[in-house]
């Protein structure tokens, strides 16, 4: 591991100010704020990252779970997901986030990673991980070993002919079914970000994942007022039953009245380059009755772009299986 | 790493399983007990064991930070190098090595130690970063003659074969205690799933913990 200075922030203004004098706050930044440090830690040991400053964020006044005047919910950056998936007004508003908080990880991992951490985890991807091969995520331009090579895991929405590294995060799904906001504090003041514009596809740029810029501090995320008379779940699919990232997974969060889908929103996991909403899908959906035959054209819909590699189109009927029974799941009667 | 007294041992074997003897559980148990022991035991005479080689490795880095850690109830000043993690420094600087390395990438859970009660992968944590925390590691949860109802029930129930993941399934036991976690088997399973053993001593671990929840819950005032 390269070596590097430790300081810890104080303030909001501390640390967006410290931050600010890096060069990128994407891959390659310089100077990185640390919080669980479950993603970070484990790439500086890889010297996949290698900041030369660490600014400790975990002191800061940003561990707060509040209620919002609308009926909503504010969600300081460094709760914890522990603390987050056993929250009961998550637990009871926002099912889905609860479950796939708890389907991520371990306990361990769960008790450190934090909030904003999360939205910022790096790809499982094992050629970003190994500095022996080329990556175009890790180091522009020396190209992309995962499409040659092996890319069972690797994603099939969103690719690029440079990267097909998948985004890793379950809750990042769920936040994305939910339409969460991101807020942000930076050197030009505060800015909130829907989740759908947060992270970026890798285009010809995989080292540019999130709209970050250097000295961007997410200070907190919000989530609507959960719609009236909705369910919600999680539901992931993997090689192990726990302790395993999805291959595929679906977040949902559907209202229906008397058989009837009036509201749906969905997202996929384990399949995209970013936490994967399907527009597509909850269009299929939106004012249909609750069948499988309905569910199944919202599959097709969501899967219809789908890129395969040499070892993932498996993905394709195993990302529609899993979210047409998640929304089996989600519309039986109780 | 010296062999514990028999006279000591015996009686908390006896007590825990009235195993025989002569058998290989027998023989286990005590290798177990020989690591809880070690783990347990005090922390200078392995200070004192250490040779002239041993201790040029661990000479002080020319980045080394002043850094006060709370470790088991005890106060310890070091200055260590910023990219020390937790699981290195209560091994390497504290020479509290019941701890151990397995993966050191967070993937094993071999490392698992409590900060402020709640368990986490000292593998992903920088030392200097827990400067105001209370560092729990399996050597202070019990001692030899005094061993923490987890610590007993892994040994009652043959919970472990090398031992090598060991104190990391106890610190996440211990943890898990205080955790929202069903009561079925299963449950305990999900919430241990960031341990792994190689040996596959699983099926005795989750009967060692629920041995220790069963207890507890008969123990508490109706």
């Amino acid at each position: 591991m390269k070596t590097f200075e430790l300081t810890r922030a104080h303030d909001n203004t501390q640390a967006v100010s410290a931050a600010a004098k890096a060069t990128t706050a994407q891959q390659g930044a310089e100077i990185r704020f640390i919080a669980g440090g479950t993603t970070l830690i484990d790439l500086m040991k890889l010297n996949v990252e290698t900041p030369q400053k660490l600014i400790d964020v975990n002191h800061l006044p940003l561990n707060k779970i509040d209620n919002l005047p609308d009926g909503g919910l504010t969600i300081g950056a460094m709760v914890r997901n522990s603390d987050l998936a056993y929250h009961p007004v998550v637990r009871k508003n926002y099912a889905v986030l609860s479950e796939a908080l708890l389907s991520g990880a371990s306990a361990q991992l769960r008790n450190m990673a934090t909030t904003a951490g999360n939205l910022l985890q790096r790809t499982r991807c094992m050629y970003f991980r190994d500095t022996a091969t080329p990556c175009n995520k890790r180091e522009p331009g020396s190209g992309c070993a995962a499409i040659t090579g092996v890319n069972r895991t690797l994603a099939i929405l969103g690719t690029s002919e440079h990267c097909i590294a998948t985004n890793p995060s379950d809750m990042n799904i769920a936040l994305a079914a939910l339409e969460a906001t991101i807020h942000v504090r930076g050197t030009r003041g505060e800015r909130s970000i829907p989740i759908a514009d947060f992270h970026l596809l890798p285009g010809n740029t995989p080292q540019r994942e999130t709209v970050l810029e250097p000295g961007d501090l997410i200070t907190h995320v919000t989530l609507p007022p959960p719609a009236p008379g909705n369910r919600s779940l999680y539901l992931k699919l993997r090689d192990r039953a726990s302790y395993e990232f999805a291959l595929a997974s679906a977040a949902v969060v559907v209202t229906a009245a008397g058989g009837k889908i009036t509201r749906a929103r969905v997202a996929l996991g384990g399949v995209g380059t970013k936490p994967w909403r399907s527009t597509e899908a909850e269009a299929e959906l939106t004012n249909q009755a609750a069948t499988e035959a309905i569910f199944q054209k919202a599959a097709n819909a969501a899967l219809r772009d789908a890129k395969l590699q040499s070892q993932n189109g498996f993905k394709v009927e195993l990302a529609k299986r899993c979210l047409v029974h998640a929304l089996k799941l989600v519309t039986q009667p109780a | 790493m010296s062999p514990p007294n028999e006279s000591d041992e015996k009686p908390e074997i006896k007590s825990h399983g009235g195993l025989g003897e002569s058998t290989r559980r027998t023989f286990l148990s005590r290798l177990g007990m020989a690591g809880l022991m070690a783990s347990a035991g005090s922390i200078s005479p392995a200070l004192g064991e250490r040779s002239g080689k041993e201790q040029s490795l661990l000479s002080e880095s020319k980045d080394a930070i002043p850094v006060t850690l709370r470790v088991n109830g005890k106060k310890y000043d070091l200055r260590i190098d910023p990219r020390t993690t937790l699981l290195d420094c209560v091994r390497e600087h504290l020479h509290l090595t019941g701890s151990k390395k397995g993966c050191d990438h967070g993937q094993c859970g071999a490392c698992t130690v409590q900060i402020n009660g709640r368990r986490v992968n000292s593998c992903l944590c920088f030392a200097a970063m827990y400067q105001d925390d209370d560092i729990t590691t399996i050597e202070g949860l019990g001692q030899p003659e005094n061993l923490h109802a987890m610590q007993a029930a892994f040994v009652a129930h043959d919970a472990y074969q090398c031992g090598y993941c060991t104190s990391g399934q106890i610190m996440s036991a211990v943890a898990l205690l205080k955790e929202p976690c069903g009561p079925d088997d299963a449950e305990v399973k999900e919430f241990m799933s960031g341990n792994i053993c190689r040996c596959g001593a699983y099926q005795n671990i989750v009967s060692a913990i629920q041995s220790v929840r069963q207890n507890a819950k008969t123990q508490k005032p109706a």
